[in-house]
């Protein structure tokens, strides 16, 4: 029984897409009610499952999918502490995004497309979550990606949405190729690519393509959650609709990279040399993004870039050992970034406009979703009690206690530039005043107000399980009782934390509430930085001339190549072959030909001379046999 | 002795295309529907066999023999194995449904028909042959109708494209027939027999100068980096039905040679060329991705991508290992139903527009929803999304590749990146951003085009989230070739 409903967590969903894609014009409205109810089953179906794992049961179950020579590779579900967080993530927020999008996506002529795309994303996310293999979790993940690329250019009419989702899949498929041939570097080290026995496999072997695959997963994450320097795809992939946004690309899918260095975490543990980078990987993401965050001007892309900087912060927490740490930020992100990211849906709902200069003074005429955006502000800043603060205090405490001082205050930074960016978008959409008189806001429906106070409580609460009020069940809960020694507080880290949290809250309001004037200042001031910032770094202009027009022109070099060369070569013999031939029509009609008519011709002229004598007069032949006779006496004579 | 249904296999479509002969040039109707009910009797006979098949047991099975000329010891043998089962499936299905896809064709119905019909028995006769003599008569004898099918019914620049794709693949046959002749002398007693060819061992030296010989006729029908000039040329001349069955069945005869003959034959000489091999097959991969991604022309961009396809093949008969050659023959499977699919999208598209040139479209997603979600299936199916089957068949080269060399994985691996990019790239100008208002009537697919279609995704998504249902059918018999040439097991 628990088995079924536990096969029945990705396939709901499944069945769903199937429903929606195949009939969908039959089915036109009701597709959102279809894909809704599927999710709300697998979570009803889940639900019960994290329960009795919290509980400290396990779920594991598999079959043979393929034989691999004298391996078998074996596909089921493995639902542990880990999976079980994920799990509680994927279908709460997923259920209450889809619910959300009736509302957002009301009207548009694609509806039931859109909800079979999200029905397919959910099963294959709930799919990545529980799977017991590598393999199993490669597959869920690319189609993921596939999800990813089909929503981002949903309206695909748009240029920018097309060249997005494409930019968006190639992206990532590099990672992906990385992830992949980690993949076969792990089964080459280890022999199996089961996650439960990874542990057992890794004890004692020292291969050395354990590394190389550890590595190699790193790749992958940097490709899955837009780690520098593969992260260029994210802020562009907010071309697609706003739900989108919030469920694939801030709260679920773009954490799937840190879910699996989480879920390999003893292959990255076995590679002590890897560790570092992928800490520096994180840190230098979470910086950079932050850093464009500041300046950038589209409500979308202020949030790309801060769900890119969070991910750095998991990713640098789980380099620097902070298992529970990663893990615990990517639960509490994922609900309070789908907030962000809903409540600007909801303000691009309700103005029409998402660029943050022309909006301003519309708390009043928008208070659901001002208010549970200002929560969810609070919470990324890192403002206590609320998630967003246990989390990335865990962060920075594991930073401190891996004693890299330097990560630390590169990470207290960016904490500060986020809650700076943060309040800096707040205030200049909600609060001041308004700035376009064209712009008429308005509330949204309750399909999607009502979410966002639910995902609100999430944001607000989520981070208490970890915090020492409750003994830090959490991370007792997803260490399976032997946590290491996350647990003490650091008096110094957590006011350190609060400190830069209120400071860049401060900062934001002096700025962009009381003083206006400062932000043009400051641009000036710092203009060099202004500059890097705003233009990212020039990092999609550098790869567009060192990367991807170098690809192009190999193309078309070699395909200049293959038609003058290669096929060349083809015409070349072939027409060697027409000469050689037409030398052979030449020597056969000049000289064996020529021959054979010469023969003739002489044959003919010789019989021309000797036709003379046959004149058909006697005498003549008389005086030819005299002269014979003649020349016969003459040679008798002198011999 | 006691079945003879893979004669009755080989034979229906030449007794569908005698019957033809005697049909008056008028009745059009009568001629079409005589040709697609014999391509589908093949499909019942070919069911037939499935079912009969063992897929347990490694060697061939429900073999036919009798002498056929006895001074030279030339039999009338045929056999079927886990390596050719595949190959007659999808030749059978990939006939039924170029057939359905002819229907468009309007003119000389007679000829083409019979000519179509003449072309499957040589190729069915191709994958069926165990005698090499016999299997020399059905490799040529495929050459003939189709140099008239693209000589004909063509593009603009068809007799071109004829004559190359026919004195080229000669050429390589020719050599092929040298090695089928040094074959039959060096073994004692003189046999064109696989079988007992088999059990003959040559000489290390001349094992190497055959395999080259018959490598020449194979490489060029694959075709292999660097005689693969005459594919996209054929292929774009080629009317829809005739590529669809010229990637889809035409290049496997290339590599099924591999497997049949170069492979049991010469274990010693594929050993020794599997490096070699490897270079090529991985040249191939990278260089027809990147060709591909220079083309604007959509079926010349899919007959590049062939030969990037292709090279997995390769990559995975040089790996010389279990996942290795399950994997190239299912590579081999699945490149036959995707690229059969891409062949007859690109000719859907044609029939409307006039048009292969990707950069006139744009937004076709908006006009043809139903069309473009099928592109964007056998898209994602090309490049190798999980899920679908050429993620399988690659997945398995790849593993089987890196047991054999970590290098040329990862150059592989470019290859997979560059499918990527050249076929979204194409779903982006074809399908996607402002619709060009010229194409803004053009009339979706239609039923018939449908159903050629489906039943190729159908077998795709199959293939691709169960793959065993398809590779125990492969396994054994492949496990079998890789022991008798000294290979190991994982």
């Amino acid at each position: 029984m628990v088995t079924t409903s536990i096969y029945l967590i990705p396939l709901l969903p499944l069945m769903a897409f199937a429903v929606n894609i195949l009939f969908g014009k039959k089915v036109g409205k009701q597709a959102s009610a279809i894909s809704i109810a599927s999710s709300l089953l697998s979570c009803l179906c889940a639900l019960p499952l994290i329960v009795a794992v919290a509980g400290g049961r396990r779920f594991s179950g598999e079959w043979l999918w393929l034989n691999l020579g004298i391996d078998q590779l074996k596909f089921g579900y493995l639902i542990d502490p880990l999976a079980a967080t994920l799990l509680f993530v994927v279908t709460i927020v997923g259920t209450l995004i889809q619910i959300y999008s009736t509302g957002y996506m009301h009207g548009d002529p694609r509806y039931s497309r859109f909800f079979a795309y999200v029905s397919l994303f959910m099963s294959a996310m709930l799919t990545l979550v529980i799977a017991n293999n590598l393999v199993l979790f490669f597959i869920a993940w690319e189609i993921m990606g596939l999800c990813s690329y089909l929503l981002i250019g949903f309206w695909f009419e748009k240029d920018s949405a097309a060249n997005a989702g494409l930019k968006a899949f190639l992206t990532t498929r590099i990672g992906d190729v990385c992830f992949l041939i980690g993949i076969f570097s792990l089964f080459a080290a280890i022999g199996t690519l089961e996650f439960a026995k990874f542990e057992g496999a890794l004890k004692g072997n020292s291969h050395v393509l354990i590394p190389v695959a550890a590595l190699l997963f790193l790749c992958g994450t940097i490709g899955k959650s837009a780690q520098f320097p593969l992260h260029v795809w994210l802020p562009d992939a907010m071309e697609g609709p706003t739900p989108v946004s919030a469920l694939i690309h801030a709260a679920t899918m773009v954490a799937a990279g840190v879910y699996l260095i989480a879920r390999t975490y003893p292959v990255f543990i076995a590679s002590p040399a890897i560790m570092p980078v992928v800490a520096i990987i994180g840190t230098i993401t979470a910086f950079m993004a932050a850093f464009i965050a500041l300046t950038a001007t589209d409500i979308k892309r202020v949030l790309a870039y801060s769900t890119i900087s969070q991910l750095g912060y998991m990713v640098t927490a789980l380099g620097l050992g902070g298992f529970t740490a990663g893990t615990f930020h990517l639960m509490t992100h994922a609900y309070f970034k789908a907030l962000l990211f809903l409540g600007a849906g909801s303000v691009i709902h309700g103005t029409g406009t998402q660029d943050i200069r022309n909006l301003g003074g519309i708390f009043g005429k928008m208070k659901s979703t001002a208010i549970t955006f200002l929560i969810a502000s609070l919470a990324i800043a890192g403002v206590p009690p609320l998630s967003g603060f246990w989390s990335k205090d865990e962060v920075l405490s594991s930073a401190f206690h891996s004693g890299n001082m330097l990560i630390y205050a590169i990470l207290l930074l960016t904490a500060f530039m986020t809650s700076f960016y943060m309040f800096r978008l707040v205030f200049l959409t909600f609060f001041g005043k308004a700035r376009d008189h064209q712009i008429h806001a308005h509330e949204s429906p309750n399909s999607m107000t009502v979410p966002l106070w639910i995902l609100a409580v999430g944001a607000a609460l989520l981070g208490l399980p970890a915090s020492p009020w409750l003994h830090n069940w959490f991370q007792t809960f997803l260490t399976a009782g032997h946590a290491g020694g996350e647990h003490e507080i650091n008096r110094m880290v957590m006011a350190s934390s609060i400190g830069v949290a209120l400071g860049g809250i401060l900062l934001a309001a002096v700025m962009y509430l009381w003083v206006p004037a400062l932000a043009g200042i400051a641009g000036k001031l710092f203009r060099p930085l202004y500059w890097l910032s705003i233009h990212k770094f020039w990092i999609d202009e550098i790869y567009d001339v060192c990367l991807i027009r170098p690809f192009l022109q190999i193309g078309k070099i070699l395909y200049k190549f293959d038609e003058r060369a290669v096929d060349g070569c083809v015409n070349g013999t072939g027409w060697i072959t027409l000469l050689g031939g037409k030398m052979h029509n030449w020597c056969d009609h000049y000289i064996v030909d020529g021959l054979v008519n010469f023969v003739g011709a002489l044959t003919q002229f010789l019989s021309r001379v000797t036709r003379r004598l046959q004149t058909g007069l006697i005498q003549n032949y008389l005086l030819i046999i005299f002269l014979g006779v003649l020349i016969l006496i003459y040679f008798e004579m002198r011999s | 002795m006691n079945s003879q249904y893979l004669s009755w296999i080989i034979f229906t479509p030449l007794a569908g295309a005698l019957l033809i002969l005697f049909i008056p040039r008028s009745l059009n109707y009568t001629i079409k529907w005589i040709a697609t009910v014999t391509t589908l009797v093949v499909g019942l006979l070919t069911l037939k066999v499935c079912q009969l098949f063992d897929p347990t047991q490694a060697g061939f099975q429900l073999i036919e023999k009798c002498v056929w000329i006895p001074q030279f010891n030339v039999h009338y043998l045929l056999g079927i194995d886990g390596i050719s089962l595949p190959m007659v499936v999808l030749t059978t299905l990939i006939s039924i449904l170029a057939c359905v896809g002819s229907f468009g064709i309007k003119e000389r119905q007679k000829e083409y028909y019979f000519l179509y019909l003449v072309l499957q028995t040589g190729m069915l006769g191709t994958f069926l042959a165990l005698d090499l003599f016999l299997f020399y008569i059905f490799w040529e004898l495929v050459l003939v109708p189709m140099y008239f099918l693209i000589g004909i019914w063509g593009g603009p620049r068809k007799e071109y494209a004829a004559i190359k794709f026919f004195l080229y693949t000669l050429a390589g046959s020719l050599f092929m027939l040298l090695g089928i002749l040094a074959l039959y002398f060096a073994s004692t007693p003189h046999t064109f027999n696989l079988i007992e060819l088999t059990h003959n061992s040559f000489a290390a030296g001349f094992q190497r100068i055959v395999f080259l010989a018959l490598f020449l006729g194979f490489a060029i029908k694959v075709p292999i980096f660097p005689f693969h000039t005459w594919l996209p040329d054929a292929h774009v001349e080629a009317p829809t039905p005739i590529s669809v069955i010229l990637a889809g069945v035409l290049l496997k005869m290339g590599t099924y040679g591999f497997f049949r003959f170069s492979y049991p034959l010469f274990p010693e000489a594929s050993r020794w060329f599997s490096p070699y091999l490897a270079v090529l097959a991985v040249v191939g991969i990278v260089y027809g991705g990147f060709v591909a991604l220079a083309q604007t022309d959509f079926k010349k961009m899919v007959a590049y991508s062939s030969v990037s396809h292709m090279g997995f093949v390769l990559l995975g008969l040089a790996a010389l290992n279990t996942n290795g050659f399950n994997g190239a023959l299912l590579q081999m499977f699945n490149h036959g139903t995707i690229t059969g699919g891409l062949f007859l999208l690109v000719g859907v598209l044609y029939d409307r527009a006039h048009s292969r040139d990707m950069l006139a479209f744009g937004g076709l997603g908006a006009v043809m929803p139903v069309y473009a979600g099928i592109l964007i299936f056998f898209s994602l199916a090309s490049l190798g999304l999980p899920g679908l089957s050429g993620f399988i068949s690659e997945f398995l080269v790849l593993l089987g590749s890196y047991q054999f060399s970590l290098l040329w994985t990862v150059l592989a691996v470019v290859g997979i990146i560059l499918a990527a990019a050249y076929l979204l790239i194409m779903i982006r100008k074809i399908l996607l951003g402002k619709l060009n208002p010229k194409w803004s009537h053009l009339p979706e697919i239609s039923l018939r085009e449908i159903l050629t279609l489906v039943p190729l995704m159908v077998l795709i998504l199959i293939v691709g989230v169960y793959p065993r249902l398809i590779l125990h059918y492969m396994t054994p018999t492949l496990s079998t070739l890789l022991q008798t040439m000294g290979g190991s097991a994982s």
